[in-house]
Formats: structure tokens, C-alpha cells, sequence
């Protein structure tokens, strides 16, 4: 026998039900023939042998009927009927088949219809719109392709590229008579060779003039090289960063016999490093428009 | 004391190590003695290669003149797997598909470029200020918000008031990571992943902001049929005649498929000596795939996707 009371003394109020969600304010019913959602007294699909939901499977709604004849079989228990699509005639259908049926059952089925064809209607229109797609991003794959692209940009060697492509469009004549420079190829072939020699001869001043110094700096204090060391070490690493070398683990790992021998060597490229940086400067901002 | 033990394990005297030739240091269970172990045979084979070094550097100066070139190392570029595609200047087919592609028409100067700039919804501020950057290094660009568009509602629009390209900068994370790039009377849509973005703020030694001059373009190493199709689209984006006045350069360089983008202001000290400065931001793309047509993604066709297990197989093999 259904005692309706009886269960819902048990299960609403007493002892425990496994479809009962307490929060603070409200308790919900997970029972998925709940027609509310709330656990009530009137809206316990348990504890009424006498009870109708609309439930939505696909875009169909179905209206779902139990009775208190069909109590004892439970596989029989649900009676399904399929609504129209048409809202208004689904609302007369869900009339027909509840007519005489308590009126709260009767109001909520069609609330809960008319629910059930509003969010219908708007999975409808969303689809239709534009839809963020989310890509999963490998891990490993991407730090791959970090290195990969790393190695490749320093193979790219880019400033070599584009000042050579430049000086080839310039040899070519792309850019008319904006600069003057003899175009005379005896000339240029001169000039390469005098400014060969004359780089050359440059550079091999530079460094005697910088070796005759650091020789000396070095011969005297060995406590100075250290606090040069100190503070070298900032504006050589700042700059050597930049310039993507890989001298300073060397450098600095380095102790006991080295220290000396690498400050200065790093300090002598160092100080090349600095006075080449330094020529490309001053000369644009002298000739900016 | 470590160093005094590890003297038994040798045949030989202690001046000078040499290890029995079926010694494998990692035999030796002892770490610490491994490590030295290991230690000391790197320590010999660096000597060894000194001295082999110098030995050749001997042999070349003794034979002056006559000595045998140099040898050239070999590099992931000079070792790169042939591609079939790669266009030889004077082919003939491929001269007439350029002569009657989408891009035809920039190139034969009927049409201007006008590049419209936007981005994902909802963008932050290092993509918004990402596209002004562009809008001021790319001539006739405009910024406009997405707001929510969709973009196959957009490229109508674009093409009704002129636009030649539709860029779409798309972000994730705040932060910059892909660009659709979408030639539009009906040219191709490319699709790149964008990384390493760097802002005119972050640049070390930049000038000042580039001027409204055209700039010139450089396309580096693109070789084959699709680096060739790539080229001219990165090329179609700015106007014919670069303003040589305004001395500045955009390049777009392709190594190992990644295309590096940099903008420089050049300037010539004589012949031989060109100074650059970098202005304008930099950042690498990487093709992902490209479609012909106008942006469809569900029902485009697509001349090319990048399929990641193609180039796994050998790592000497590139695509553009």
C-alpha cells in the first residue's frame, strides 16, 4: 500500500534521502522526475502516488504521468506521451491528459513546459552564432617548437641578412641617386681594399693599444682585477646578453687558476663589444628627419 | 684523498692517464669517484682535440697556398632534405600562376592595399596596443573592435568599402598567439601562430616612432611553391613604391618555417657599411594552414595544413 504520509514523514523531514540537497536557505530534490526542482511535500515524486513531469529529451518534450494503480509495477510505472511541437497545442495536450488532476500539478507541468521551449529556443539561436572553439595546447609540443624556433632565430642571423640584402639593393641601384657614393666599380673595388686594410690595421691598433693597457692594469694589482671583476661583471653581462654569447657560465664557473686569464679576456672582448655598440648610435639620431 | 685513490685504477703511471680500452667510467659505482673519472676523460679528449687542431692549423700554414679549403660545417640549412617545390626562377609554370593569382592584381598595380586590423573578442591591452603598433608600421591600416562580429559577416562589409586584407589578430591569455591573415576580394586566408611578440616599449636601443613613410620590404628564404604564395602575401600588404626618403624597412625573414617580422630604420655610413636601428615591434609566425578563399573555416577548401607528424619524421624537412 502507497501511504504518501508516511514516506514523506520518513524521507522529507526524518531520516535521510539520497535525492535531497540541503543548502543554507533551500532544499532541492535531484530526483529527475521532479517537477520543480525543490523538495517538498507537494513536489516529492516519492511521496506522491499521484504525479506528473515534463521532461526534455533531445528538443522533444514528453509528458510523464504516474498513478497510484500503476504503483506496484515500476517498470510500467511512468506513462509517456510525446508533446507537439506547437506550443499551444502542447499546452492543450498537457490539459487533456491532466484534466481533473490536481490543479498545482496541472500549473506546474505547464511552467515547467514553458521553461523547457524558452531554453530550446535559445540553444536554437546560439548555435547558430559564432562558437569559440578551444584547441588543446600540448605541453611538450609547444616547448619543442619554443626551442626549435630559438635555434632557428639565431641561425637567421637577421641584422647580417638585412644589412647585406640593403647593401645589395643599394650595389643594384634600387635607390637611384639618393646617395652618393662613386659608383665607379674600380673605385669600389679600391675602396674595399683600402678599407680591408684599414679595418684591419684598426683593429690590430685597437687591441695592442688595449692589451698594452690591460697588461699593466694587470701586472700591478691583482686585488683591483677583482673588484674590476665586480664591477665589470654588470654591464658585461647586460651587454653580452644582448649579443646572445654563451661566455659566462665559462666565465664564471671558472675559479682557481682562470679568474685572471678570463677576467681579462673577457673584459678585452668586452670592451670591443661596447665600442662597436656605441659607433651605431649617435649616427642615426644625428641624421633622423 | 680522492685523487690518491682513484691512482690504482690507472695501468699506467700517474703522469699521464690512459685507460685500458675496455674501461667504461660508468662501471665505477662510486659517485663521487665516477664523477672524477668522468671528469678526467673529458678533460683528455678536450686535449686531444686541441692538439688535433693545432696540428691542422700547422699543416695549412706549412702548405701556404696550396692548402685544401676550408671545410664547411654542416648546418640543418645546408643539410635540408630537397623539396620538390621549390621554385627555380625561370620556371615557366610558375611564372604564369603568379601572373593570374589572386595577387595578380597588386602586382600588375590595379589595386592598393588598405588593411583593416582587428582582433579576438574582448582583446587586452598588450593585443590592443600589439595592433596599434602594426596599424602605424603597416601604411593605410585601421584598428577597428571586434565587439563580437562574426568575420563572414564582416569580409562583405571590408570588400564593399575597399579593404585588400583583413587581419585578425587573435589572443589567448592575454596575450597575442595567432593571426589570421585574409586576402580579400577572394584571396587566400593564411593561418599563423604568432609568438614571441615584443612591443615598441620593450625594445632595446629603439629610435623613435616610424613615420608615415612607406617602408621597404625584404623577404628572405622563401623558396618553395607555398614560401613563394606566403611572400607575395606579406608582400600585397604594402603599397608598391616604398618612400626611400623615410628609410625604413619592414622584413620578413623565413628560417626552419618560422618567419621572423622586423621593421628597421636604415642608414648608409658609406659603400660598405649600413647602420640599422631597430624600431616597431617584432614578432615570429608559423604557418599553420592556408586556405583558399576567404575565411570559411568548417567548408573552405585548404591548400595546405600544417600536419605536426610530416616534419617529426626528419627534422631536416621544411615546408616554406
Amino acid at each position: 500500500m502507497q501511504h504518501d504520509d508516511v514516506i514523506w514523514d520518513v524521507i522529507g523531514n526524518r531520516a535521510f534521502c539520497s535525492f535531497k540537497v540541503k543548502t543554507k536557505v533551500q532544499n532541492f530534490c535531484r530526483n529527475e522526475y521532479n517537477i520543480t526542482g525543490l523538495c517538498n511535500r507537494s513536489s516529492c515524486p516519492l511521496a506522491n502516488s499521484q504525479y506528473a513531469t515534463i521532461r526534455e529529451e533531445k528538443g522533444q518534450c514528453f509528458l510523464y504521468m504516474k498513478v497510484i494503480e500503476r504503483a506496484a509495477f515500476p517498470a510500467r510505472m511512468w506513462e509517456k506521451v510525446k508533446l507537439s511541437k506547437n506550443y499551444e497545442k502542447a499546452l492543450e495536450q498537457i490539459d487533456q491528459n491532466l484534466i481533473y488532476w490536481p490543479r498545482f500539478i496541472r500549473h506546474k507541468c505547464k511552467q515547467r513546459f514553458t521553461k523547457i521551449t524558452q531554453y530550446l529556443i535559445r540553444i536554437r539561436k546560439l548555435t547558430l552564432k559564432r562558437q569559440r572553439k578551444l584547441v588543446p595546447l600540448s605541453r611538450k609540443v609547444e616547448a619543442r617548437e619554443k626551442r626549435k624556433e630559438e635555434k632557428a632565430l639565431i641561425a637567421a642571423q637577421l641584422d647580417n641578412a638585412i644589412e647585406k640584402e640593403l647593401l645589395e639593393r643599394l650595389k643594384q641601384g634600387t635607390y637611384g641617386d639618393i646617395y652618393n657614393f662613386p659608383i665607379h666599380a674600380f673605385d669600389k673595388a679600391l675602396e674595399h681594399q683600402d678599407e680591408e686594410s684599414e679595418t684591419d690595421s684598426e683593429e690590430e691598433e685597437e687591441e695592442d693599444d688595449e692589451d698594452v693597457g690591460k697588461k699593466e692594469f694587470v701586472a700591478e694589482d691583482e686585488i683591483e682585477e677583482s673588484d674590476l671583476n665586480h664591477s665589470h661583471f654588470d654591464r658585461v653581462e647586460e651587454d653580452e646578453s644582448e649579443e646572445e654569447m654563451e661566455e659566462e657560465p665559462e666565465a664564471s664557473g671558472s675559479k682557481g687558476k682562470m679568474p685572471l686569464k678570463g677576467a681579462v679576456f673577457r673584459k678585452k672582448r668586452a670592451y670591443v663589444e661596447i665600442e662597436y655598440e656605441q659607433e651605431m648610435e649617435p649616427v642615426p639620431k644625428s641624421k633622423a628627419t | 684523498i680522492m685523487i690518491e685513490k682513484t691512482e690504482p685504477e690507472h695501468v699506467d703511471a700517474p703522469a699521464e692517464f690512459s685507460f685500458p680500452p675496455t674501461f667504461s667510467v660508468s662501471e665505477i659505482k662510486n659517485k663521487q669517484r665516477r664523477h672524477l673519472m668522468f671528469m678526467k676523460l673529458k678533460q683528455e679528449k678536450r686535449k686531444q682535440k686541441v692538439a688535433i687542431k693545432k696540428k691542422k692549423k700547422k699543416e695549412r700554414d706549412a702548405l701556404g697556398d696550396k692548402a685544401p679549403p676550408k671545410e664547411v660545417p654542416k648546418t640543418i640549412e645546408n643539410q635540408r632534405v630537397y623539396d620538390e617545390t621549390t621554385v627555380n626562377p625561370e620556371d615557366e609554370e610558375v611564372a604564369f600562376d603568379e601572373g593570374t593569382d589572386e595577387f595578380s592584381a597588386y602586382f600588375n598595380r590595379l589595386t592598393n592595399p588598405k588593411v583593416l586590423i582587428t582582433t579576438s573578442d574582448r582583446p587586452r591591452g598588450r593585443t590592443v596596443r600589439f595592433c596599434n603598433q602594426l596599424a602605424t608600421v603597416i601604411p593605410d591600416a585601421h584598428v577597428y573592435y571586434r565587439r563580437g562580429l562574426a568575420l563572414k559577416k564582416v569580409i562583405p562589409q571590408c570588400i564593399a568599402r575597399g579593404f585588400t586584407y583583413l587581419m585578425v589578430i587573435n589572443e589567448d591569455r592575454k596575450v597575442p598567439n595567432g593571426m589570421v591573415l585574409c586576402h580579400l576580394p577572394d584571396g587566400p586566408t593564411a593561418h599563423f601562430k604568432v609568438s614571441s611578440v615584443r612591443l615598441r616599449k620593450e625594445m632595446k636601443r629603439r629610435g623613435k616612432d616610424p613615420t608615415e613613410h612607406s617602408p621597404e620590404v625584404i623577404l628572405n628564404n622563401f623558396t618553395t611553391r607555398l614560401g613563394h604564395s606566403m611572400g607575395r602575401l606579406f608582400a600585397a600588404l604594402f603599397p608598391h613604391d616604398p618612400q626611400f626618403v623615410g628609410r625604413q624597412v619592414a622584413t620578413f625573414h623565413n628560417q626552419r618555417d618560422f618567419i621572423f617580422f622586423r621593421f628597421h630604420r636604415y642608414i648608409f655610413k658609406n659603400e660598405k657599411r649600413v647602420g640599422i636601428q631597430e624600431l616597431g615591434p617584432r614578432f615570429t609566425l608559423k604557418l599553420r594552414s592556408l586556405q583558399k578563399g576567404t575565411f570559411d573555416s568548417k567548408f573552405g577548401e585548404y591548400e595546405w595544413v600544417l600536419k605536426r607528424h610530416e616534419n617529426d619524421v626528419c627534422r631536416r624537412r621544411f615546408n616554406l
